[in-house]
């Protein structure tokens, strides 16, 4: 009797221990590393350098997040994910966010439960083919064999796209980037599809780029942007602000050059606001007045990161189209930090 | 005088549950039990809390709702409006498809190998040792990706294939084409008047089984030898041809042709399956050639010795004497071979074929998010799977274990 009793109150121990947990905040500077889901390895939006540092317009993202909370860009623990095993790794626990070109849609949103805190990159699905196919168009396609990232909505795009034109292809499943290239350029696929951006970096990191190029078709709308679990509503608010500030901060002329006498006051209360000078904006998120500042610090502003990272002076020469600032004729567009 | 008087009737305490080494250990494994069932209970509520908590309880409406994603291989009828239970089974068919394959070739590959790691020529006895040992020793996954990098890598591609100028050329008078996207082969086409053939087919195979035992009984009551080997391929060949001129070839061979991007017509065997197949094959082969050298070594030298003194030859004896011995030791280690093949089948989405852990387990459950759900249809399949495989070699290893009369 006394030993069901204990085995008892053993189990519902257990059980409380299994649901009970912290805030994704406090789980991070306990921690004290973010850890921050990105892919595998796509140079230009996240893959290691030569000496194994992790860099790119994704991880700026982790980066600027980590220092928001942490006070170091570098405190960042990066998981590579696939397509496929992204989703699992953010709802499990294993990363606390997931900057990894992901599109916001609405069953990601509502059905898989989590929340998108904005969107960093415009991005649509388009094709890539060699030049000598002699192909113009997609429309074009029938018959041909297309290399696709498995587990991602490009999968369902191309599945409609055909559809819609009446058309055939052959698809050919494939689990990562780099393994895609390998099929694509040993001419095992005619086309590879993924988003514009991915291709355009992809094609950069072929010897022979300029015998391929991205057909005219963009087939979808993939806006891209940073994620997290639904149900923790302060690490949302974190992550989407910290976005915001970066863009704020590209809007507001902050720069990593004279982010250092911005911070000690200037006669813009927006800025200053941005800064943590005026105002308690931090103290609200449950961060330092300085945060904004930090993440600022790590690689400068949204334009900065574009630039360095996948602009037009880089391999990969992204255009800032879409993504330019709202001032500027694009979408990129901050709330007001007030 | 001694009277005998019934022991004094024991009343049951509830001590004695402790104490009586009648009952101790009935006490002990019911304790095991409960901890065993508490645990069991705690890890099922536990999943069920949490995924309460996420708001995905348990469901398996998914299965209804439309897949919307377009599968290459397919056995049966799919398009990307169907849903994602028959994406699943399209891939369930593709499991079990390399899986058969597999296990046909990995059998035949390893009787081969472990009759010939035995073998008195150096040469071949040595080939096969580093055969068996290199494909034992290296992780199956690698041999996988490996073959699929030389099919892609080294084969040409379609478009070699194209002009007057073409560096590739179509095998067995243009009708197989060897290319890096697979292999395509002409496929037969059954027009009407066919089943007649296929219906003679399969009755000159019962016929041959039937003569096989017939001549068997023969020679035991009577001691003469029939030339059972050249009847039997007389049986095969001639009434099926015959009826397949009778009936006006109703069989034809459509050939793969070069149009557009690729070839089309005939069968198209994706270098996905090819590698997965041919993979698991060599690797399972090189353990099913153990379990062979293993269950021949176990038969005694004495039988060989014994049937070369009664006359009969290297081939026969190990057809006839030593093979039979050796397959209830080889049977049941083969067994587990075959279960391995089939669950190493799963590894296929390396390559990009689309089996059940690909279309179920994969982009079903990224599209859907029901990760705790497809991997449970995942786990149940493979188990029924691998239970009725072990269930028929179970029934083939009863009927060919020694019978002790």
């Amino acid at each position: 009797m006394k030993k069901t009793v204990f085995l008892g109150s053993l189990a519902a121990a257990g059980l409380a221990a299994g649901v009970a947990s912290a805030t994704t905040l406090e789980d991070v500077q306990a921690a004290g590393v973010l850890k921050c889901g990105v892919t595998t390895g796509l140079v230009g939006f996240a893959a290691p350098d030569a000496n194994g540092n992790w860099e790119g317009f994704d991880v700026a993202v982790c980066r600027a997040v980590a220092a928001a909370v942490l006070g170091d860009g570098n405190a960042v623990e990066f998981v590579p994910t696939t397509g496929k095993t992204r989703f699992t790794a953010l709802a499990s626990g294993e990363v606390d966010l997931l900057a990894r070109n992901t599109t916001w849609t609405f069953s990601r949103d509502v059905d898989l439960k989590f929340t998108f805190v904005g969107i960093n990159y415009y991005d649509g699905q388009g094709f890539l083919v060699r030049k000598d196919l002699g192909v113009s168009s997609a429309k074009e396609l029938d018959g041909a064999t297309v290399c696709i990232q498995t587990g991602t909505t490009t999968e369902l795009n191309l599945a409609d796209f055909f559809r819609a034109n009446g058309i055939s292809y052959e698809p050919v499943p494939i689990e990562t980037n780099a393994e895609a290239q390998q099929q694509y350029l040993s001419n095992a696929c005619d086309v590879y599809t993924t988003d514009a951006s991915g291709l355009a970096a992809t094609r950069a990191t072929f010897e022979d780029a300029d015998a391929h190029m991205l057909l005219p078709e963009i087939i979808s709308k993939e806006p891209l942007g940073p994620l997290v679990r639904h149900g923790d509503e302060q690490w949302s608010d974190i992550a989407r602000w910290t976005l915001n500030a970066l863009i704020s901060a590209e809007e507001l002329g902050v720069t990593s050059a004279n982010l250092s006498e911005m911070a000690k006051g200037t006669n813009n209360p927006e800025i200053n606001r941005l800064m943590g000078t005026e105002g308690n904006l931090g103290e609200m998120l449950g961060l330092e007045a300085d945060w904004a500042q930090k993440a600022i610090g790590v690689a400068g502003n949204y334009g900065e990161i574009f630039e360095a990272n996948i602009g037009e002076s880089t391999p990969i020469g992204l255009a800032r189209g879409l993504n330019a600032q709202w001032t500027q004729g694009g979408l990129i567009y901050s709330p007001p930090f007030r | 005088m001694t009277a005998i008087t019934d022991p004094p009737k024991e009343t049951f305490r509830l001590s004695m549950l402790l104490y009586d080494t009648r009952y101790r250990s009935l006490t002990i494994q019911v304790i095991a039990l409960i901890c065993f069932m508490l645990v069991i209970a705690w890890l099922v509520d536990n999943a069920a809390t949490n995924l309460a908590a996420l708001g995905k309880p348990l469901s398996f409406g998914f299965l209804g709702e439309i897949a919307g994603y377009d599968i290459n291989q397919r056995l049966i009828e799919y398009n990307s409006q169907m849903t994602h239970g028959r994406a699943a089974l399209v891939g369930i068919l593709n499991t079990l498809l390399v899986a058969l394959l597999g296990c046909i070739t990995a059998t035949i590959i390893g009787v081969f190998a472990g009759v010939l790691r035995l073998s008195n020529n150096w040469i071949v006895a040595r080939i096969m040792s580093v055969y068996v040992e290199g494909f034992r020793n290296v992780p199956v996954l690698l041999w996988i990706v490996a073959i699929f990098a030389v099919v892609s890598e080294t084969l040409p591609a379609p478009r070699a294939f194209r002009g007057d100028d073409a560096t590739a050329h179509m095998l067995i008078n243009d009708s197989v084409a060897l290319t890096n996207r697979g292999f395509y082969i002409p496929k037969p086409i059954f027009e009407s008047g066919s089943m007649i053939v296929v219906l003679t087919f399969i009755l000159s195979i019962v016929g041959i089984v039937f003569f096989r035992k017939w001549a068997k009984a023969r020679q035991e009551a009577t001691g003469e030898i029939m030339p059972v080997g050249w009847i039997s391929l007389a049986i095969f060949f001639l009434p099926t041809l015959f009826m397949f001129y009778i009936m006006g070839r109703p069989i034809v061979l459509e050939y793969p042709e070069l149009a557009g991007f690729n070839f089309k017509g005939g069968i198209h065997m994706r270098n996905s399956l090819i590698a997965l197949w041919l993979a698991l094959s060599l690797y399972t082969g090189a353990f099913i050639a153990e379990t062979v050298r293993s269950g021949i070594q176990a038969v005694s030298k004495g039988q060989t010795e014994a049937a070369g003194a009664l006359g009969l030859r290297g081939p026969r004896i190990m057809r006839l004497v030593v093979l039979p011995q050796a397959m209830r030791v080889i049977i049941p280690p083969m067994i587990s071979q075959y279960l391995n093949l089939t669950k190493n089948s799963s590894l296929a989405i390396a390559v990009g074929y689309m089996d059940a852990t690909g279309t179920l387990g994969g982009i079903t459950l990224n599209q859907t998010g029901r990760e705790m759900e497809c991997v449970l249809l995942l786990m149940l399949f493979y188990l029924i799977t691998s239970l009725a495989i072990s269930a028929v070699m179970n029934w083939y290893n009863a009927a060919v274990k020694l019978k002790e009369r």
